[in-house]
C-alpha cells in the first residue's frame, strides 16, 4: 500500500447495531448478512476536503442565514460549539462540519413534514463550518423543540440536532444526533436506545456551557466530536516482502 | 469531556441514523428551498476533467423489495489516472487536480433514483503485495432505518479481466455474492450508463464493507 496509515477497526459495540426493531424502520433495512470485513486501502485512507471559499459568511449563523430583512426566528437562542477530535485525542482541522434541525416548534423546513406545527419564515434550519486549526467548530441557532414521529404510538424525539462530519479519510465519515443536556425526552427515545452502552449514549448529549455564553443575549452548549483513529502501518511494506 | 481510556485514545462518536429529513442539511434543495450560495457536492465533473465522462445510476430496496426513496448517496472514487486528490496518495504519475472525486445525491422522492454524472476511474495500487485494484467507486449509504452508514462499491461491468483480478472482489467467498457490486453498462443518448441497484436486505443482498 502507498499510504503509510489506516484507520483502526469500528469498535462496533460503540454503535448501534442495524437491526434494532425498537426503532422500527431498521427492520427491513438492516442488512441481515454480516458485513465483509475490509482492510483499508487507498479508496479507505483517502477523502475530500473541502474549502472555505464554499462555505458562505453566514453558514454557521442559522439566526441569521434564513431570516428576512429586519427578522429573526423564535425561539432559545443558542450558540453550540466543541472540537472535532480523531481516536488518538488529537484535533482534526479543516474539514467539514454541517449540522441541520427543526425549528424552535419541532417543525422541519422540508416538503414530507407534515407535522402540523408552524414553519418559521425566518428560519432555514442548516448550516456548516470548517474546523480551524484547533478542531473548533461553532455555530448559533435556536434550540430545535420535540417532535413527534411514527414509530410507537406516542414517541417523540428529544430537542435534537443532526451533525454530518468528515475527517481525512473516507472510511470516518460520519453522521449522528446531538442532544441537550437535562432533557426528559432522552430516557424514552427509540433511536438514542439505539447505541447499546449507556456510556456511548451519554457522549451524545451536549452540556450547558455558561462559559461560552453571551450574557443577556445566547446561552451557550457544548459538545465534542471523535472520529475514529488511525494508526501507523509501520511494518507492512517489509513483511509483505516488498 | 470525553474518557479516554488508559493509552489516551477516545471513543468514537457513536452514530446515528441520518433520519428522513437529512435532505435539509446536506441537499437543502431537494427538501425544498434554496439557502446556500455554493451547494456542495451536486457536480463531480467540470469542462476541464480529464476521462470518459459516465453516468451511475441505480435504485435502492428495502428487505420487502420496497424502493428506498429518502436515502443520501455520496461516491469517492480517484480520476481518470488512478489517483486520489487526497495528500495519502502517493502513487507516481499524473493526476487531475481539477476532480475532487466526491459528490453526493438524494434518491428520488418518487422514482428512488439515485445518479451521478463523473467520469470512469482508473485503476488504484491495492495494498502491498496484492494486484490494482479494478476500477471502481466507494459509495456510502445513510436514510431513515438505517443507523451507522453503509459503505459498498460499485464495479464497472466491462472491465471483466481486472474486475477477475480485483483483491476486493477476490475476498468475497460467495462468487454469488460479487455480482451484486458490479454495474453492466449500456448506452442512452450515446452515453455510457452503469446502473447498480443496491439491495439493503434479503434476496440479493448487495455485500457492504467493514471499513
Amino acid at each position: 500500500m502507498t499510504a503509510d496509515r489506516e484507520f483502526v477497526a469500528r469498535d462496533t459495540a460503540a454503535h448501534p447495531q442495524a437491526l434494532t426493531p425498537i426503532y422500527k424502520t431498521s427492520v427491513f433495512r438492516a442488512p441481515h448478512r454480516p458485513l465483509l470485513s475490509l482492510q483499508n486501502s487507498l479508496s479507505e485512507v483517502t477523502g475530500p476536503a473541502f474549502g472555505q471559499h464554499e462555505i458562505g459568511p453566514l453558514d454557521n449563523d442559522l439566526v441569521r442565514n434564513y431570516a428576512r430583512a429586519g427578522g429573526a426566528p423564535v425561539g432559545e437562542r443558542i450558540i453550540v460549539h466543541g472540537r472535532v477530535l480523531d481516536g488518538s485525542a488529537r484535533p482534526v482541522p479543516g474539514v467539514l462540519v454541517e449540522f441541520w434541525q427543526a425549528n424552535a416548534a419541532g417543525r422541519y423546513r422540508h416538503r414530507n413534514d407534515n407535522f402540523d406545527a408552524p414553519i418559521d419564515p425566518n428560519f432555514g434550519g442548516c448550516g456548516r463550518c470548517l474546523t480551524d486549526a484547533e478542531g473548533r467548530y461553532a455555530f448559533r441557532t435556536v434550540k430545535p423543540g420535540p417532535y413527534p414521529y411514527r414509530n410507537r404510538v406516542n414517541d417523540w424525539r428529544p430537542a435534537h440536532i443532526h451533525f454530518s462530519v468528515f475527517g481525512s479519510g473516507f472510511a470516518q465519515r460520519l453522521i449522528t444526533q446531538m442532544y441537550f443536556e437535562g432533557d426528559p425526552l432522552i430516557r424514552h427515545d427509540s433511536i438514542l436506545q439505539t447505541v447499546p452502552d449507556p456510556a456511548a449514549r451519554e457522549r451524545l448529549v451536549a452540556l450547558l456551557d455558561l462559559n461560552a455564553s453571551v450574557p443577556l443575549h445566547t446561552l451557550a452548549y457544548r459538545w465534542d466530536i471523535v472520529l475514529r483513529g488511525a494508526r501507523s502501518t509501520l511494518f507492512e511494506n517489509r513483511l509483505q516482502g516488498n | 469531556m470525553i474518557p479516554q481510556d488508559i493509552l489516551g485514545n477516545l471513543p468514537e462518536t457513536p452514530s446515528q441514523t441520518a433520519g428522513p429529513y437529512v435532505h435539509i442539511g446536506l441537499i437543502p434543495k431537494q427538501a425544498g428551498f434554496d439557502i446556500f450560495e455554493t451547494n456542495i457536492g451536486d457536480v463531480l465533473v467540470g469542462p476541464a476533467t480529464q476521462g470518459e465522462r459516465i453516468r451511475i445510476e441505480g435504485r435502492i430496496f428495502d428487505g420487502t423489495g420496497a424502493l428506498v426513496r429518502d436515502a443520501l448517496v455520496e461516491i469517492w472514487q480517484a480520476d481518470a489516472h488512478g489517483r486520489f486528490n487526497h495528500p495519502a496518495d502517493r502513487q507516481p504519475g499524473p493526476r487531475d487536480e481539477t476532480f475532487r472525486g466526491w459528490g453526493r445525491t438524494g434518491t428520488d422522492f418518487e422514482t428512488g433514483l439515485w445518479a451521478f454524472e463523473t467520469i470512469k476511474p482508473g485503476r488504484v495500487a491495492g495494498r502491498s503485495g496484492h494486484k490494482p485494484m479494478a476500477p471502481h467507486v466507494s459509495l456510502w449509504i445513510v436514510a431513515r432505518g438505517i443507523n451507522l452508514g453503509l459503505a459498498t462499491r460499485l464495479y464497472f461491468g466491462d472491465e471483466a479481466a481486472a474486475n477477475a483480478e480485483d483483491p476486493v472482489l477476490r475476498i468475497i467467498e460467495q462468487p454469488a455474492r460479487r455480482e451484486t457490486l458490479i454495474a453492466p453498462r449500456s448506452l442512452r443518448d450515446g452515453q455510457p450508463v452503469y446502473t447498480l441497484d443496491i439491495r439493503l436486505q434479503g434476496e440479493g443482498e448487495t455485500v457492504f464493507f467493514d471499513v
